[in-house]
């Protein structure tokens, strides 16, 4: 399996609310460590090593943008 | 070594646990030798019983006279037990030592731990998963041993202060007492830790990272009834946002390892009088308890490049330095002599080309990086470097409590083990399926028999474990037939022979190769190849 990049959401932008409420719902350094939990949490899910590597290399190359 | 003042001196700043007459100058100016050894601290002993024990005549150096009272190692492993065992001396160190096989780890102020891990999954072994015990008593055990072996100099304080080295040999300046001499010597092995002066004098790389925090060690002594576990604290109350460590010792006496952070005054911070009331906080007010060593350090994570230069092969903290989260310091250096008593014993008889020290420098570079990355990880877990790195490791934590997948992230150190060397030279691969076993490149794993266990059996040589004996094997090839062994139903589990087969084990006890069906042709293969004999 790879990365998956095309839409794989239902309802795109509840889901996007729900997340963001949920981060400012704490403080702000806070909020880091609760987007580490979720981030935590996702890649537990996932579990598959090659998909997880995929996701950081990606995230890592978009920060230039 | 300044030779008026040097004794003196040394004395003044390191803590004595032994002192010994220093050793006289030898007759000669100009000593012809096979085998010196520079260094009596663990390593260099271990190394000079695996020599002295296969015959071979060792000159060992030492700038002390003394074996010192700080303990730094005190958490030895199951593999350097096996090694210890072979040594002659491993029971001796079990009697001493505190056995253990369970660590806890605890968060803040809770009672319940939020990650526990067993050191020894697999039972019915002869030794335990670890033990602890104070370096100055494992060093005595080594010293004992070596009395049993006459073969085995050790010169006490014996300085080795200029090296030349040639194709042929290393001629090394050696300052003492009574003045200088020299000695020329075939082999010499640096275990002069980590501040290497044989590694200085050759000019030597020691690369990798420095690590920006400060541990105290406060070893106390104490009559106290807890269980013999790792205990490990995050940001307990009794250390605000640090960690802190507890180990259980022989004599009652325990140790303990505070974090504290970067910017400190090193030398206050060892003061009884800061120490004593962060040991008070952790301890409560009723429990009485006295210094044995208070010390502060902080770690690096290196190696060199190589371990074999020619004539001078180096082994334990001078070839490879790591955090002790891991305790992989002084059972890292242990495999190393394990794993080149064999091939240098080979090589000083004649039966081997000197190449068969290659492997030595792959294999131990094997296992120093491997004891370096998980000593990295541990302590990149343990002091997070940026702010993001600390949110995710308390998101670690805070996931642990409740979540399973969490506690397999929780890293307080990864205990030292044995490790393989999947890709080695030496090893023949596979040609038959098996399922599990033991895959050629890794350490022997132990199994009970009805009289001892496989390890003892095992030794220090080549020895072909097999379900049926047969003829035409090589000569000097020693068998351990199964079929003679009674309660042989574990062996033949762990090793995946309930169908037969054949294992060739190394003098280090690795798997070299392993066959379903064995021919002597075969066996003769594997073991000129784990004898360093290929094109
Ligand atoms: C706080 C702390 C805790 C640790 N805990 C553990 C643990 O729990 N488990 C573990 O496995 N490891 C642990 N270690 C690491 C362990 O202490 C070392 O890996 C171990 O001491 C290395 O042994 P060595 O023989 O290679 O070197 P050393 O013990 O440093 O001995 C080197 C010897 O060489 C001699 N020497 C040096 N130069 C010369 C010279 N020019 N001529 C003659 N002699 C010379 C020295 O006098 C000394 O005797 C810990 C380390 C620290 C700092």
């Amino acid at each position: 399996m790879s990365l998956t990049l095309e839409t794989n959401l239902e309802d795109p932008d509840a889901i996007y609310e729900k997340l963001i409420a949920m981060l400012e719902s704490h403080e702000p350094e806070k909020a880091l460590r609760a987007s580490a939990r979720l981030v935590l949490l996702l890649i537990n899910h996932i579990g598959d090593r090659k998909v997880i590597d995929e996701a950081i290399e990606r995230a890592a190359l978009l920060t230039e943008a | 070594m300044n030779v008026e003042t040097g004794k003196a001196a040394w004395r003044e700043t390191i803590p004595v646990w032994r002192a010994f007459e220093p050793s006289p100058k030898p007759e000669t100016e100009f000593e012809q030798a096979r085998v010196v050894i520079v260094g009596t601290g663990p390593v260099g002993l271990a190394m000079a019983i695996d020599l002295g024990q296969r015959g071979h005549e060792v000159i060992v150096l030492g700038r002390f006279d003394f074996v010192p009272a700080g303990s730094k190692a005190i958490c030895f492993s199951k593999r350097s037990l096996d090694i210890l065992d072979r040594l002659g001396c491993g029971e001796q160190a079990v009697e001493k030592g505190v056995s253990w096989n369970i660590g806890k780890v605890f968060w803040k102020d809770r009672s319940d731990p939020v990650y526990k891990f067993d050191l020894l999954p697999v039972k019915n072994q002869k030794m335990p998963g670890f033990i602890n015990i104070q370096q100055y008593h494992m060093e005595d055990i080594l010293l004992d041993r070596l009395k049993q072996l006459p073969n085995v100099q050790i010169r006490w304080g014996h300085e080795v202060t200029a090296l030349d080295t040639s194709e042929e040999s290393a001629i090394m300046s050696v300052d003492c007492a009574d003045g200088a001499y020299r000695i020329e010597t075939e082999w010499l092995i640096a275990c002069d830790g980590n501040k290497s002066s044989v590694r200085d004098l050759m000019g030597l790389d020691f690369e990798g990272r420095i690590f920006e925090d400060n541990f105290l060690i406060a070893d106390v002594k104490m009559k106290e009834d807890r269980p013999s576990e790792r205990w490990f604290w995050f940001d307990p109350p009794f250390n605000p946002g640090q960690s802190v460590l507890l180990h259980k010792q022989p004599d009652d006496v325990w140790r303990i390892d505070f974090q504290l952070g970067w910017n400190i005054d090193r030398e206050a911070c060892i003061k009884p009088e800061n120490v004593n009331p962060l040991v008070r906080a952790m301890l409560g007010d009723d429990v009485e308890f006295e210094e044995e060593w208070y010390s502060v350090y902080t770690f690096q994570c290196r190696r060199m490049q190589h371990f074999w230069h020619g004539r001078v092969i180096f082994a334990g903290d001078s070839a490879h330095l790591v955090s002790p989260f891991g305790a992989r310091g002084c059972n890292g250096g242990f495999a190393d002599i394990d794993n080149l008593g064999w091939k240098l014993d080979l090589v000083l008889e004649g039966k081997a080309p000197f190449d068969i020290l290659e492997s030595y420098d792959s294999e131990a570079i094997v296992t120093a990086d491997e004891n370096i990355l998980n000593s990295t990880r541990s302590t990149d877990f343990l002091t997070p470097k940026s702010d993001i790195s600390r949110a995710f490791r308390d998101a670690v934590l805070d996931l642990a409590e409740d979540h399973p997948f969490a506690r397999a992230l929780v890293n307080s150190g990864r205990l030292s083990t044995a490790i393989s060397y999947p890709d080695s030279s030496l090893s023949t691969a596979d040609a038959d399926v098996w399922s599990g076993g033991i895959a050629p490149g890794s350490p022997a794993l132990d199994a009970p028999l009805d009289n001892g266990w496989l390890l003892e059996k095992l030794g220090g040589r080549f020895v072909l474990l097999t379900t049926t004996p047969f003829a035409d094997l090589p000569s000097g090839l020693d068998v351990l037939d199964i079929a003679q062994e009674p309660a042989n139903g574990l062996l033949r589990e762990r090793y995946d022979l309930q169908g037969g087969g054949a294992y060739l084990i190394r003098p280090d006890q690795y798997v070299a190769a392993r066959f379903r069906q064995p021919t002597g042709a075969a066996i003769a293969d594997a073991l000129a190849r784990a004898m360093g004999e290929q094109a």
